[in-house]
Formats: structure tokens, sequence, C-alpha cells
């Protein structure tokens, strides 16, 4: 079971209240009829499937009927953050693996010195 | 004033009227008796009003009119100095408003007056929904085994209400005073959350008033 903080209620509920919505942050094209049939394809039927960091989107149903995104790990399942919508999340798979290649980076350099 | 079309959906007092719980009281029974330690009441009739819009807006508007203002945080619920009437925070956008039967009409006339061509909607649920009371020592007891949410005093305060899942169903649970709990059922799930009740409190022994 996943204990989780709504954005709007304030507060951690059980997960009962919550029903999972899908990936968080698709856009709809500005203008569909511009769109390639791959463009639109994608757009409709495509999601990502990535091994680590991710945003979904959820509802609180039984709260306060809200979306809000969250930021989850798909590995270890892990709710890393929540937030409401139309904000950005703060982390993303690339703010993760930023330290880590940094940390690369500079025992590369190490060793070359 | 907003071209809204409205009209009183309170039934004429000549024509008798039934509480959602009529059927229940009938089929189910409703214990009497005294060594009880949970006491059931239904407030049945009550008006009962849906208010949506923008926070500010509608807190001056409802100061002015009820002479109460908005909760200011979520899971709020404010009373007047009766405690017949009580504003609930429901969503960060919407807001219930409960208050004597008969009162919402009128009460909805003049909000939508003060308010006039603002952002906003107000919907009478009045015959959607009912009022339970739940009091007695093995209140929260009940309620522990029943609501998913955490009942204990220390996370569940007085003037705390919230939208959560009773026994399957979609509930409001509310705590207007230090031993008396309010849940708001749907009508139609009325009679399931009365025989749960009953069921659940059957260890405890149980008070039906009427």
């Amino acid at each position: 079971m996943f204990y989780i903080y709504c954005p709007y209620c304030g507060e951690h509920r059980e997960e009962e209240e919550f029903h999972p919505k899908g990936q968080a942050h698709i856009e709809r094209p500005k203008e569909p009829e511009a769109c390639s049939d791959e463009e639109w394809g994608n757009y409709l039927f495509f999601r990502d499937n990535p091994r680590g960091v991710h945003h979904e989107m959820w509802v609180h149903a039984v709260g306060c009927r809200k979306f809000f995104n969250m930021t989850r790990h798909t590995v270890s399942y892990e709710i890393l953050e929540t937030y409401k919508m139309g904000e950005q999340p703060s982390i993303t798979a690339d703010s993760q693996n930023q330290p880590r290649e940094a940390a690369a980076v500079s025992d590369q350099e190490e060793v070359r010195a | 004033m907003s071209n809204a079309a409205t009209f009183d959906t309170r039934t004429d007092t000549a024509i008798p009227v039934e509480s959602p719980l009529a059927y229940s009281y009938r089929h189910s029974g409703a214990p009497r008796g005294s060594g009880y330690r949970l006491k059931l009441r239904e407030r049945a009739m009550l008006g009962h009003l849906i208010l949506r819009g923008g926070a500010i807006v509608l807190d001056e508007a409802v100061r002015d009119v009820l002479g109460i203002s908005l909760p200011g945080q979520p899971q709020g619920l404010v009373q007047d100095a009766s405690g017949e009437r009580s504003i609930q925070w429901l969503s960060p956008d919407e807001w219930l408003v409960i208050v004597p039967g008969g009162e919402e009409f009128p009460l909805e006339t003049q909000l939508r007056e003060r308010l006039g061509d603002a952002h906003f909607a107000i919907s009478d649920v009045s015959g959607g929904q009912t009022l339970l009371e739940i009091s007695g020592e093995a209140a929260r007891e009940l309620l522990m085994k029943t609501v998913i949410y955490d009942v204990h005093p220390s996370n569940f305060p007085v003037g705390k209400g919230v939208t959560t899942v009773f026994a399957k169903a979609t509930t409001i649970l509310r705590r207007p005073s230090e031993e008396r709990w309010e849940l708001v059922v749907r009508r139609s799930f009325a009679d399931y959350c009365y025989r749960w009740l009953l069921d659940a409190g059957s260890e405890y022994g149980v008070n039906v008033e009427q």
C-alpha cells in the first residue's frame, strides 16, 4: 500500500482514495491538422516506459477529486515527490543521473591529471 | 444577479415526506435501550449546498450572507455559534454548506444576488444526501474499524472534516465537537451505511434516536 501525499489536501492519504491516470505532461499538439500520422499516433497511443524515474498523473478520487502529478521510480516503486497540475517536477531522470555523471567526469579528470 | 434558473426543491409542507432512512427503520429496526455505548441519530431534511468558485470572492459573500467565513485551511470545518450552520472545505474550489432545512433556497438566492457576475456555481444537493450523527464513548472505536482515515484525536481534532471511504462507500466524515462525529452520506448509500453501523456497533450496544 502507498501512503500518498495529496498536494491539494496537504496531507498523506491511503492509496485506496486515489487512482492512477497514466503518464503525466502529455501535451496535445497545438495544431492537430498539421500533424503527420506518426506525430499524432505518438501523441495518442505511445507512452514512455522508462527504467527509473517516471512522471505519472494521479487523481484523488475519493478526497478532493483533483488531478496531480507524481514522480516515481519504476524499479523500486518509490514515490519521489508529488506536485500540483501545471507545475514542473523538481526530480527528473536527468537530475537523478547528473550527480553520478558529474562524479564520473571528475574521476576521469583525476585519472588524467 | 446571474440569469441561472433556480427553484425551491423543497416540497410543500402539506405533502408527507420521509427521511432517507425511513425504509431502513422499517426493515432493519431502530434498536433502543439502556446500557449502550453508541448513539446514532439522523439529521434528515437539512439544506445542503455545494459552493464552487474562487475562495476570496466566495468568502466575502458567505461572510455577508451567512455570518461565517470559509474555512481557511484544507480539511477545515467552521460552524456558527449555534452549531446549526456549517461550512466545510471539500477541495480547493469547493465547499459544502449545511443549514437547517428550508433555509437553503433563500440562502442560495441571497448568495446569487451578492455574487452577481462573479465566476461561481451553487448546487442544491439537499435531496441527494443525509447526515448521520454518531456519539457515545465507543464512537471512535467504531470509526477505527470502519474508516480508512486515521481518527486519532492527534490527527482528527475538532473542526476537521474529510472526504474518505467509510465501509467501501464514499462519505464525508466530520467532527463538529469533542464527543460527536457526523457522517454525510449519499441518499442511495444511507441504508447500507445505517445497516453497517448497526452491525458494527452491535458489540457496543446501539441506541438509535428517531
